[in-house]
Order: structure tokens, then sequence, then C-alpha cells
């Protein structure tokens, strides 16, 4: 067994020195393929923090992944066709900076988690999964309906979005932008994870009874577990669509949802690296099986059964054994 | 009744046909462990549900240290200084020990909603999780995972969470469950202690430990409180004895 500290260095490094390598042998679309992991990462980041911590298992993340793609598509869009957002009650313009369709990913996300996370989780279980599912397909579907931008076809943005001090048409340099907001992720959710919240919030998935007992409400933890959780696949949503310049309903697809899932399920659930892992191994297997066959989840379903049935802590699991409780 | 630190007035509760607390009026008073026994099924469980907030009575009050708590939820309750414990621990099993006190230390600064600074760094809490560990002899096994705990040690955690609250008044459910004849003394004697620090409402089965650590009992039988009284008052009820403890040999 590996300490899990080490485990996470060789993933990060790891997922370093595969677009550096690439750079230096001119393998772009392999650098693509590296932001495409750090970006699914990120989603699955802000998903661990709500069902793995909080044990809230939301078939909706794809609600913030879609709200965050299409608060940079709407942005962008207008940006580069030079109409306004709106023009009353005052004039809100388009944008191609990143950190203001950051900024406005997030809060959109964040605003959308805090009222859907009032309404799942009064329900538990079962119908918990149900309600996240249903305002995915609500979101999903009004996206297909929203004809101003795009509908079925969504929104093609020509250029990327911009970032001070960077080139982000350069694969190598959007890739650094999206790995060092991954980074700024993890360190969060490792403190988060130490923190009073995150012992409260730990122990409210556990024994909801308990943390009543002791004064502290577990709902009202769960939900700014949930609010966060929104809040950081929202961003993923943003990086993601610029990464396409290319924004459509699918993002909010309920297969999206799933996946983020699955990428935390074959990591290690709870586990800081686990979806970083699950991202990683799974656009790793969607390329080279996925050009194999058309049929590739096949595979995909097999090793996610494998390690449902024999490794319940996810690939990181099978590496470093159990979590460890503090020093 | 105002020397009462915690006082159930006419609480009454049905579940369907079924009595399940019938006009239950008691009191807790300051230094005192005030027992409650009664055979299964005699509405011990859903009595402490009320006074504790989670369950709504029917009809009746349940006032904390003078005030009117019926309609608050547990939490608050909590908050006013109730510190319960359950029949059935309910711990933070995954987590540490030294984690599931500071889980109450932390319950009670009323702090959680920070998130970068690490929780077992902050001094206050940990000296009040750590003193509670130590109180209850479990100080030798903090950084071990609850899971791996054996069951007595489990009712000493839950005792030690309940500590961290520094409460107005303990209700206890049934803390010498499962725990050996050794581990039992060595609760009681605790116990005995603790009634100093805030009265005790005792929920036990352990005749015994009732009858070591009283200083009354209310018996209750088919919901309703048949007799309340010293040790010596209940030993000589008719009425007791008829419903429940049964003739000595």
């Amino acid at each position: 067994m590996m300490p899990e500290r080490v485990l996470n260095a060789v993933v990060l490094a790891g997922l370093l020195a595969v677009p550096l390598w690439a750079l230096v042998v001119d393998e772009p679309f392999t650098i693509t393929l590296a932001t495409r992991a750090v970006i699914f990462a990120l989603a699955a980041v802000g998903l661990n923090i709500a069902l793995g911590f909080g044990g809230l298992v939301s078939l909706g993340h794809a609600v913030f992944f879609g709200l965050g793609g299409y608060a940079m598509g709407i942005l962008a869009h207008h940006a580069q066709t030079f109409t306004p957002l709106a023009e009353w009650p005052f004039l809100i313009e388009g944008t191609k900076s990143m950190p203001v369709i950051w900024l406005v990913a997030m809060l959109t996300s964040g605003v959308a988690a805090l009222l859907i996370g009032l309404l799942s989780l009064r329900t538990t279980g079962v119908y918990f999964i149900m309600i996240t599912l249903a305002f995915g397909q609500m979101f999903y579907y009004f996206a297909i309906s929203w004809a101003a931008y795009g509908g079925e076809d969504g929104l093609s943005i020509y250029v990327r979005n911009d970032f001070p001090g960077l080139n982000t048409l350069v694969p190598i340099q959007f890739f650094g932008l999206c790995f060092a907001l991954l980074c700024v992720a993890l360190l969060f959710t490792a403190l988060l994870a130490r923190s009073p919240f995150g012992l409260a919030l730990n122990a409210a998935r556990q024994v909801p009874a308990r943390v009543e007992t002791v004064g502290l409400d577990p709902l009202r933890l769960k939900l700014v577990a949930f609010v966060i959780s929104g809040v950081i696949t929202g961003l993923a949503g943003a990086l993601f669509a610029d990464l396409n310049r290319f924004v459509s309903p699918t993002m909010f697809s309920w297969q999206m949802s799933g996946e983020i899932i699955i990428f935390i399920i074959l990591g290690g659930t709870a586990r800081l690296f686990g979806p970083v892992v699950g991202a990683v191994l799974f656009v790793t297997l969607e390329h080279f099986l996925g050009g194999l066959s058309d049929y590739w989840h096949i595979y995909l379903g097999a090793l996610l059964l494998l390690i449902v049935l024999f490794a319940r802590g996810g690939v990181i699991g099978l590496l470093a054994g159990r979590a460890r409780l503090h020093d | 009744m105002t020397d009462a630190v915690l006082a159930t007035h006419g609480l009454t509760k049905s579940f369907g046909a079924l009595m399940a607390t019938d006009s239950v009026s008691l009191d807790l008073r300051a230094g005192e462990i005030h027992a409650v026994i009664g055979p299964n099924g005699a509405g011990k469980s859903t009595l402490i549900s009320q006074i504790c907030g989670g369950l709504v009575p029917d009809a009746g009050r349940v006032d904390l240290l003078g005030h009117d708590v019926t309609m608050l939820p547990a939490r608050l309750r909590a908050q006013q200084g109730l510190a319960r414990t359950f029949q059935i621990s309910a711990l933070a099993m995954e987590d540490s020990v030294l984690q599931n006190v500071m889980l109450g230390a932390l319950g009670a600064s009323r702090r959680p909603w920070s998130f970068l600074r690490p929780v077992l760094g902050q001094r206050d809490l940990r000296d009040t999780a750590e003193h509670a560990l130590e109180r209850v002899g479990l100080a030798d096994v903090a950084a071990t995972r609850t899971a791996e705990l054996s069951h007595g040690q489990r009712r000493q955690l839950e005792v030690a969470v309940a500590l961290t609250l520094n409460p107005k008044a303990f209700v206890m459910d049934e803390p010498m469950a499962g725990l050996g004849a050794e581990g039992s003394k060595r609760l009681t004697e605790f116990l005995d202690g603790l009634r100093a620090q805030a009265p005790i409402l005792l929920v036990e089965h352990d005749m015994d430990a009732v009858f070591a650590l009283a200083d009354r009992i209310s018996v209750l039988v088919y919901g309703r409180v048949i007799e309340t009284g010293t040790v010596a008052e209940i030993r000589a009820s008719q009425a007791v004895r008829d419903a429940y403890l049964g003739d000595p040999a």
C-alpha cells in the first residue's frame, strides 16, 4: 500500500507531466485530452463535496455544469455579436473575459444550488436522487427549447475567451489555467475536510440525529455543502465550454450527471484525489477504447462493476487502503 | 415548581388507539438523579423523544429552565442546555473517538461555519473534547476509529459527547444497556459524581444501578406514571410491586 499523500502527489505530477511531454513531442491533441480530464476532475471535485462528504447522491449536477457552460456561452455570444445581454433596467454587455465569466458561472450555479438544495434536501435516499434528476431534466429541456441561444444546436464561440497575460488559444496555456484552478479547488477541499464545517458535515452524513443533539442543524450543513459543490462544478462547466468553444444542452443531460458520479466512484468516494483519478481514467478509456469501438461504454460498465463489487474505495482505496483518520 | 431544571406537565402522546404517553408530569431538580423505570413498552422511549424534541406531544408541555420548549426542535433544546445520550449509540462510526467528542465541543461553541482552519487545531474545542474523554476514561483510544470500539466504550463515548455540551440537564436513555457488571459499576460511580454538575433524568433497566443512584424514581406503566418517590418509597409501594417489580422471592 502506498501512502495516500504520495499517491496524490504522483497523480498530480503525472497529470502535469503528460501535457508537458506532449508539448515537447508536439502532440497538441494530447494536451486537449489532458485539459478535458482536468476539467472533468474539477467538476467531480465539486460533486465529491456533496456526494462524498455530505452523502448527497445528486443525479443533477449537470445542472451546474450546464449553467457554467451557458454562462460562458451567453456572455461570449453577446460579446462576439456585439449585442447587449439586456438594456433594461441597465445595460448589461457580453464579455470575453474569463475571470468575469467564471464569476458569473459560479454565482449562477451557487444560486441554483441553493434553490435546488432547499427543495431537494427535504427528501433523502432515492427521492433525493430522483428530485435532483428531475431538476436536471428541467434545465435540459429548457435549454433545448431556448431558441435565442441555439436551442438544440447549442452555441458556438469562435475564439476562446481571454485571460489577462495569457494566450488561451495555445493549448498548453489553457491547460495550465485549468490545472491551476483544479489545484486551488483541491487545496480548498483538503482544508474543508479538516475544518469545523468538514467535521460537522461528515457527522451529518453518518448520524444526523447526533448532529442535532449537539445543537447543530444537519440540513443547513448539507445545504451549504451542496451550494459549495454546485459552485465548483459550475466553474468546471465554464471551462469545459471554453475548451470546446461550444456549449449545448448535452451539458445539462442526465448522462453528464451520471458521468460525474462515475468519476468519483472510479477514483474513490470522499477521497481528495478520487475525482481526479476517476476523471483521468475515464478520459483515458474514452480515448483508447473509444478508438477501438463505439461501444466502449461496455468496458467502462464492466470496470465500474468490478470496482463496486471488489474495491469500494475506488482506485485510491485499492492503492492506498482506507482513509487515514488524523495525526 | 420554578426550581425544576426540566419538567413535563400532562405530556400525552398516542399512536392510533395506543396511549404511549398518558398525561405524564414529572420534574428534574438541581443536583438529583431522577430515574424513570418501567417494563418494556411502558412508553419510556416515547417520553424521551418528547422531552428531547424528536416527537411533538398531542397535549401537555415540556419546560426547560422555566421556559416552554414543547415546540422547539431538538437542536434548539440542545442549545438551551439539554444533553441526550442514545439507547443505541448514535456515533459517527467512521470517525475517530476524538472527532466524535470534537463534534460535541463544536456544537456547544456554535461555530461550525469555518471552512479553512483545521478543527483539531482549535485549542479551546480540543481541550473541552479531550477533557471529556479523560473523564470517561477514553483518553487512550482518542485516535481510534469509533467502529473499532467495544460496546462498552461506545457507551462511554456517548456520555463523553454529552459532557462536552456542558449541559444544564442530562437525559440518558439506558446508558447501562449491554454493559457488563464491571462496566455498569464503573458507569454508576461516574454518574453518581456527575449529578453535582447537572441533574440526570435516567431511563434505565438495570435495577441495581437505579437503586444505587436515584434520588427519586418514577414508575411508568402503560404510558402512565403510577408512582413517584424515593427508592424506599418505591420499594415499599404495593402498586409498583403489582405492576412491575413482582413479589420478592
